[in-house]
């Protein structure tokens, strides 16, 4: 399943040219974008059907509900703007509008994270996935690359009901060949290991494979589970992983509250008390900077969470 | 410009007997319920009432009815009016009268705020989100060249939610003549004088600067409900109908009194009230 990481390519790219495919096979996929459609992609179908596109303007609140709408009537309503605007600005639009009548709404956010980069703290969603989680029935999806996003639109576009998936902006390594990859709600184990799993999802899955590199050079055999589905947890895989090694490395692009690195601490500490360490945003605001920097300086890199892998297998029980 | 039909004597008897009647329910599903708002639901029921007796063409079989995608659709924005909408559905056939006794009791489908009922189209309770998910539905009858209409009644408290204006800009901007805004002008909320709290006018001119067409009218004249609805329905752009109305309509006591936004009746205000609308029946 697994690639060389060569080829890099545009997650947004694949997201636009997926809902023209998808628009082309059925009239019922409709989209709707908040001033955002060059950077999000949505502007691919924009072009390709003009008709069932609506440019809601600066106004997330609005283009949430009026998703709602559409949705309430038939339609497979997606709706596209940075991940801080659809999962903070239009939150309560989110939860009373969409998730509580549990209507076929799928939120697809770009521009999640750090790696958000130049534009700043304010730009940067390290909130998204603790938000959306939180509310009932919504499945909060984040793809690691090309591959796997073309993989998860077409899943949500044919699975009824609320979805969250958050798209990064920078072009990333393809991790999947996209031959072999088959996208469902479970967690998959990218590399078998036995001394310390590492659970990732999004830009951070290359780095955690790097990772496991870096410590079998060390002797150390870590186990890899990419997990792009945080809600509904995978909880039979990560379990299983968990009681097979010992120990939980959660790494996220994403603060530590909130996100899978929370997701697992509710699961261990309910099922299988074990040690843990979430590798995220330390309660901390973002800044500017360059991704590549930026995720550097927060420790978002295998060069940075080997230590903390290390000090976590000191901790084994 | 189409024929504005009348009302005739014996439609406007029945229909101002049944607005009594179904006020006395909404008091007595508040009193019963211990909790709830019966001041905007009396300010706005007669509005409500005429939508579903004559103008909205709807069906109570649910969505078993093979003729349910043609139902124009009624959005009750201000959802802490549920009562009122409850007591409508009823009288139309939509549920049991019997069962506006379990309103915001533990297990009860009528909910202290509107969802998931048959005749209730969108959750609502929230204020402020109730006309962009008209624009929503309004957009796909479009895309379906599906002529049906779609009503969305706001509170006039809501008008102050910014969501409101972001909907009100792309109604227009989408050129949706299907949308029939109804804004329940009872001038109260529950902090007191809207003037007072944030003040609105000059409203009609805000809906107007949004690029609507704008009806003002007596909101409990069933005249001139019946006028307004029929002539927004020939406008080639949104309509907002600006009703206005009186905050416990019906209850001499309750009448313009923002202490009945949210508090339900004693014992002896409940015998009170409904002695009074009675007398109207």
């Amino acid at each position: 399943m697994l690639t060389d990481n060569k080829v890099i390519s545009s997650l947004r790219k694949a997201y636009g040219e997926t809902l023209v495919e998808l628009g082309k096979e059925n009239p019922a996929i409709v989209v709707l974008d908040a001033d955002l459609s060059g950077s999000t992609q949505t502007s691919q179908f924009a072009k390709a059907f003009p008709d069932r596109f609506f440019n809601m303007g600066i106004a997330e609140q609005d283009a949430i509900g009026t998703a709602a709408g559409l949705a309430s009537t038939g339609k497979i309503a997606f709706i596209s703007t940075f991940a801080v605007f659809a999962s903070g600005r239009a939150w309560d639009q989110v939860r009373c509008s969409v998730a509580y009548p549990s209507y076929n709404v799928k939120i697809v956010a770009t521009h999640g994270g750090i790696t958000v980069g130049e534009d700043g703290a304010s730009h940067q969603a390290l909130e998204d996935i603790s938000l959306m989680r939180s509310l009932p029935g919504m499945t909060v999806i984040v793809p690691a690359d090309s591959v796997e996003t073309r993989a998860v639109i077409k899943y949500v576009a044919a699975n009824k009901g609320p979805y969250y998936v958050r798209v990064a902006r920078p072009n990333l390594p393809e991790v999947f060949d996209a031959d072999k990859y088959k996208f469902n709600l479970k967690a998959k184990v990218l590399v078998e290991g036995t001394d310390l799993t590492i659970a990732t999802y999004g830009e951070t899955v290359v780095e955690a494979l790097k990772c496991a590199k870096m410590l079998k050079e060390k002797g150390i055999s870590a186990e890899v589970i990419n997990v792009p589905v945080i809600k509904p947890l995978d909880e039979k895989t990560i379990l299983e992983s968990a009681r097979k090694t010992g120990a939980v490395l959660a790494v996220e692009n994403h603060s530590i509250i909130g996100g899978l690195g929370s997701s697992i601490c509710e699961l261990l500490g309910e099922n299988q008390p074990l040690p843990v360490k979430r590798v995220g945003m330390q309660d901390r605001f973002g800044e500017s900077g360059r991704d590549t920097e930026l995720m550097k300086e927060f420790g978002l890199v295998a060069e940075k969470f080997i230590d903390d892998a290390l000090k976590l297998i000191n901790k084994k029980i | 410009m189409t024929d504005i039909k009348k009302l005739n004597e014996s439609d406007l008897k029945d229909l101002s007997a049944q607005a009594s009647r179904l006020r006395i329910n909404c008091v007595k599903m508040i009193h019963n319920a211990a909790s709830g708002h019966i001041g905007g639901a009396l300010s706005a029921i007669d509005l409500i009432l005429v939508l579903y007796k004559k103008i909205i063409n709807h069906y109570c079989q649910w969505d078993c009815d093979p003729e349910w995608g043609k139902r124009d659709r009624f959005v009750l924005s201000k959802g802490h009016a549920s009562s009122a909408l409850y007591s409508v559905l009823a009288e139309c056939g939509y549920f049991e009268e019997e069962e506006l006794m379990t309103f915001r009791k533990l297990g009860s489908r009528l909910q202290g705020h509107p969802c998931c009922l048959p005749g209730v189209e969108i959750p609502s309770g929230s204020l402020g989100q109730g006309l962009s998910v008209a624009n929503g539905i309004a957009l796909s009858l479009k895309l379906d060249k599906n002529p049906a209409k779609v009503f969305v009644m706001l509170g006039d408290g809501e008008n102050q939610e910014g969501q409101v204006w972001e909907a009100a800009m792309s109604s227009a901007h989408y050129k949706l003549d299907n949308v029939i805004a109804i804004i329940d002008r009872n001038r109260l909320q529950i902090d007191g004088n809207t003037e007072d709290v944030m003040a609105l006018e000059p409203l009609a001119d805000k809906w107007r600067a949004f690029g609507w067409e704008v009806l003002e009218i007596d909101g409990h004249d069933l005249q001139q409900i019946y006028g307004a609805y029929q002539q927004a329905a020939t406008k080639n752009r949104p309509v907002a109908i600006i009703a206005n109305t009186v905050k416990g309509k019906g209850v001499s006591f309750m009448e313009n009194n923002a202490k009945w936004h949210g508090i339900p009746p004693k014992d002896e205000e409940f015998i009170k009230a409904v002695e009074e609308l009675k007398e109207k029946c």
